[in-house]
């Protein structure tokens, strides 16, 4: 039976999705959607990218445009907080000093920056990148920075940098870990992302970290790294890393652990609540059925789908194969699978022209493939991963390996 | 501005106003037609902006880029002769007064 009302907390992309999927599924009951951000709910990703150089318009970001909501029958709540969930009254209240009552209630709560105890991070000019209004005082420092320095060598820290690099800008990248991008990428993309940007003119420190934050007159000048130099440093990102908002699961009583604990159905453990997104930890087929936080859009939309589908009465797990993707530069990265404890890994392309893929293999399995201006590939493997057996490494070794003739034989799983 | 019409899988036809120097995607999502999803917003790396430009409409397209042929091979609907993926359409009057087919799935 359809819950007469579903209120949703978190207005991103998993949010939005689910409002979005839940009227496509047919349900007709009342639907709230809670945003703590004021503006309309938005697209992230262009924020570390084609934002940055001013490129994409505002508009663009919005993920439906503001009659949408009204539409759809959608209660938006914008530049409002949930600050409890009564579980036992089924009620949320709000940060307005209102109530909504729920039948059923989904947690799309995000992530937020990892913080980093370092001293001087107050001063102006150290900036993170998460929301709209980070981006737009990253874009705008950016424009008149000289020396930009990105503590942490992930995703959108390698992004901006990339970036600032060619705007002309000297960056360099902080990283503590021995490589790039450690968490998520193989040896081998990373050594080649490596020497891909400092080839585009990318100062790269590997295990090196900042000490402290230098400013004078409240603003920052340069960073200290742990190993006694000092860079400057007009304008600086701390990007290392995002944590789940659970806060709120927490206070509530749900089972947190890395994330809002759900099952296959994405429930917490309420059966009135869900979670989806970046802030869920959920069983994941691709990790061999082990919990998992993913912290992308596809993790978060087709999480939203499953969850929408399974509200509206037709119980949905969320099967589909993991992807990520990031543009650094003229470099399009994308990742198919979850990489994690690969054993084995077998290169096509060519490295040398910036064009090659990297399968990754644990125990004899195909897990995953990273891709670098191999869009082809990227999507083969997305394909050849949704089925089993799925291909071996000696056939990805052998002469004249053809992903899209082994992708067309595959039945995909989602 | 350029006039873009979307067919969507109901049988409902919408005709946008779009800002020129935008793509066809930008213009879908602007206007609630969510049939197309442009989950990568555009960057070419998802496949989840499909569309059919109707025949007559075809002439008048820029060519496919390479990477866009690759990708358009793994779209989830069929694709066809007028397939493209939205996003690497842009508008301006070359394109003024398209009409685009939104395929039933995008997954």
């Amino acid at each position: 039976m359809q819950p007469s009302s579903v209120v949703v907390v978190g207005a991103g992309q998993a949010g939005c999705q689910v409002v979005s999927s839940l009227r496509d599924a047919g349900y007709q009951g009342r639907i709230a959607l809670i945003g703590a951000e004021p503006q309309l709910p938005y697209q992230r990703p262009p924020l570390s990218k084609g934002h940055l150089t001013g490129k994409a318009l505002r508009e663009s970001l919005w993920l439906r445009p503001e009659a949408w909501y009204d539409e759809q029958g959608v209660d938006l709540h914008l530049g409002v907080r949930v600050t409890h969930v009564d579980r036992i009254a089924h009620q949320v209240q709000l940060s307005d000093g209102g109530m909504l009552p729920y039948g059923c209630l989904v947690l799309a709560l995000g992530s937020r920056h990892r913080e980093i105890p370092l001293p001087g991070s107050d001063l102006e000019g150290v900036v993170g990148l998460r929301t709209l209004d980070e981006a737009d005082e990253v874009r705008d420092k950016l424009a008149l920075a000289h020396h930009v320095v990105v503590v942490g060598g992930g995703f959108i820290g390698m992004e901006v940098a990339a970036t600032a690099a060619q705007l002309g800008k000297e960056a360099t990248v902080l990283e503590i870990a021995p490589q790039l991008m450690g968490r998520v990428l193989s040896r081998e993309t990373a050594s080649f992302l490596l020497g891909a940007h400092q080839k585009r003119g990318l100062a790269l420190e590997l295990g090196c970290s900042a000490a402290a934050l230098v400013g004078i007159h409240g603003s920052v000048q340069a960073v200290d790294t742990a190993d006694g130099r000092r860079l400057p440093a007009d304008l600086v990102l701390l990007g290392v890393g995002a944590v789940p908002c659970t806060e709120l699961a927490l206070d509530a009583g749900l089972e947190v652990d890395n994330g809002i604990v759900v099952d296959e159905l994405l429930r917490t453990s309420d059966p009135d609540i869900y979670a989806v997104g970046d802030c869920a930890s959920a069983p994941c087929p691709f990790a061999g059925g082990r919990h998992t936080r993913l912290e992308s859009v596809q993790n978060a939309t087709a999480q939203g789908r499953a969850v929408a589908a399974t509200i509206a009465g037709t119980p949905t797990t969320n099967d589909s194969v993991p992807w990520f993707w990031s543009d650094q530069a003229d470099l399009k990265i994308q990742i198919a699978g979850l990489t994690t404890g690969h054993d084995e890994v077998v290169l096509t392309g060519d490295r040398s022209n910036d064009r090659f893929s990297v399968w990754c293999f644990a125990a004899g399995s195909l897990v995953g493939v990273e891709s670098v201006n191999r869009p082809a590939d990227h999507m083969a493997a997305r394909k050849l991963l949704g089925r089993t057996p799925s291909v071996t490494a000696d056939e990805v070794r052998a002469e004249g390996f053809d992903p899209k003739g082994a992708a067309a034989g595959a039945v995909a799983a989602g | 501005m350029a006039k873009v019409t979307f067919l969507r899988p109901q049988g409902l036809e919408l005709v946008v106003d779009a800002t020129e120097g935008t793509s066809v995607m930008q213009a879908a999502v602007a206007h609630g037609v969510t049939e197309v999803v442009a989950e990568c917003g555009g960057t070419l790396a998802c496949a989840t902006c499909h569309v059919y430009v109707a025949d007559e409409h075809l002439d008048r397209l820029p060519p496919i880029s390479s990477d866009e042929e690759e990708m358009l091979d793994y779209t989830a609907a069929e694709r066809q002769p007028g397939s493209r993926l939205s996003c690497q359409l842009p508008l301006g009057p070359d394109l003024d007064g398209i009409v685009v087919w939104c395929p039933s799935t995008q997954y």
